[in-house]
């Protein structure tokens, strides 16, 4: 079970807690776990990745295991401890305006 | 009894204000979808209950959401705008060619005829349709791709499809306008497209004249006369008795003839409103007073309506979408500001009281006369 966080906006517009299970096929990647999300929460479409492109979102970032993961092949297999459900994928709003 | 609903999207969530008939006590439900940007909350009116939203965020993009039960509950339907074939270029701000691209959902105006179908006003300028309430969305290309798309420049609030307006005579003819392309017409239902800006006047393109580049802020049409258009422009208010075809200014004694919102009353079609903004860079009202203009001769002829409005020290700005009458016996008018006052008149703008005073900043209000 891969365990991902979710900032406020879409937890609520998901209407789920912070922290979200889902089932991830192996090798876990970023495309497969945010296609497994997005098909538990459609709602969630469009709203983390672009809908045409599935290129990340300008202000939101992808962090793991005290990693920047942002800028990886979204086809790069996760750190192990993402895939084992030790530690949560975090879907991060970038700090701007504040 | 009847009720009046009215809809209020602002920077930081939506909100739903209701009174019974008298328009003096109100009830204020939100925010929905705190903290989010809501550009534009309209219900359908084959459907009271039936109500569209467009709630946008920097960070997370674009959603639609929809009510079936007036605004009590809401669930995310269709969020995919995606543009008919290969976007091309429009003119960025400089002038150089600038790739379309999809960035939020400014206007959705519910069909006349069919609480599922709802048509989208975007940014970057296109005409979106939805015939099974807003799940999907196909664009309608022959406006994008009418020959002057490639010349279409944004306004500084970017360059957005804002005012749609359907004809109730004519379900082939919708009016739309773009900041900064101009006022656009279909009569076969979006399969083709006519500029309509004729005498229009506008000193800050090169060609003041020109078929396109003018930034039109937005455009009113009483349903009972669907030729006569009142519209307001970055700067002149103006007036059109034929469709669009041809346009002629009326902004007669107004104090400055800048501004974004202009509306009509709802059962005199020559008793129109306008709120005067002091421009080009600093768009509050004149003089620090809020003042609702109203000409009861269809332009021209201008008089302030200030009773309940503050006199001093004021600096809002009501934007353009902002303003909606309701179509009881005396007739409301509801504006909303970037101070995030919402104000009604009960008596056609004789006098003013606000519903509300702090929500955030006012982005659009759109009125329900429920009987």
């Amino acid at each position: 079970m891969i365990r991902v966080l979710l900032p406020a906006h879409l937890r609520n517009l998901a209407q789920a807690g912070p922290e979200v299970e889902i089932d991830v096929e192996e090798p876990v990647t970023q495309r497969r776990l945010l296609d497994a999300l997005e098909a538990k929460y459609p709602m969630l479409r469009g709203t983390i990745r672009d809908h045409g492109t599935l290129k990340r979102r300008s202000f939101l970032r992808f962090f793991a295991c005290a990693e920047d993961l942002s800028h990886e092949s979204p086809d790069a297999p996760l750190p192990d401890a993402v895939a084992s459900g030790k530690e949560p994928f975090i879907v991060i709003g970038a700090i701007a305006g504040g | 009894m009847s009720k009046v609903r009215v809809l209020v999207g602002t920077r930081k969530g939506a909100f739903v204000l209701t009174s019974d008939g008298k328009r003096e006590k109100w009830d204020v439900s939100g925010p929905h979808f705190a903290g989010w940007e809501m550009y534009h909350v309209k219900g359908s009116p084959v459907d009271s209950n039936r109500i569209y939203a467009s709630q946008c965020s920097g960070w997370f993009g674009q959603l639609i959401q929809r009510s079936n039960d007036g605004g009590n509950t809401w669930e995310p339907v269709g969020n995919k705008f995606a543009y008919d074939g290969v976007p091309g270029t429009h003119q960025w701000y400089d002038g150089t060619p600038h790739p379309w691209e999809f960035k939020r959902v400014w206007h959705l105006e519910p069909s006349l005829t069919d609480a599922d179908t709802v048509y989208a006003g975007i940014e970057d300028a296109a005409f979106f349709r939805s015939t099974d309430g807003g799940q999907n969305w196909q664009e309608l290309p022959a406006l994008r791709g009418h020959g002057s798309g490639p010349h279409w420049q944004p306004g500084a609030g970017g360059m957005c499809l804002h005012t749609i307006i359907l004809d109730p005579s004519n379900p082939g003819r919708i009016y739309i306008a773009i900041s900064a392309a101009g006022a656009f017409r279909t009569d076969d239902a979006g399969k083709t497209w006519r500029p309509i800006n004729r005498g229009l006047h506008s000193q800050y393109i090169p060609d003041p004249t020109a078929e396109v580049g003018h930034c039109v802020h937005h455009v009113a049409m009483h349903p009972s006369r669907p030729g006569v258009l009142f519209m307001q422009k970055h700067w002149d208010v103006m007036r059109s008795d034929d469709a669009g075809d041809s346009w002629r200014e009326i902004s007669g004694n107004l104090p400055t003839d800048f501004g974004f919102v202009i509306d009509v009353h709802a059962h005199e079609p020559e008793t129109i409103y306008v709120v005067p903004i002091k421009s080009d860079s600093e768009h509050f009202p004149p003089d620090g007073k809020l003042r609702v203009y109203r000409s009861r001769t269809g332009g021209n002829e201008w008089e302030a309506l200030t009773k309940g409005l503050p006199q001093s020290d004021c600096y809002v700005n009501v934007l353009r979408d902002a303003m909606a009458v309701d179509s009881l016996d005396n007739c409301g008018i509801y504006f909303g500001t970037t101070g995030g006052q919402v104000y009604a008149s009960a008596d056609a703008g004789d006098g003013w009281a606000p519903i509300v005073r702090d929500l955030p900043a006012v982005l659009s209000v759109e009125v329900q006369t429920l009987k």
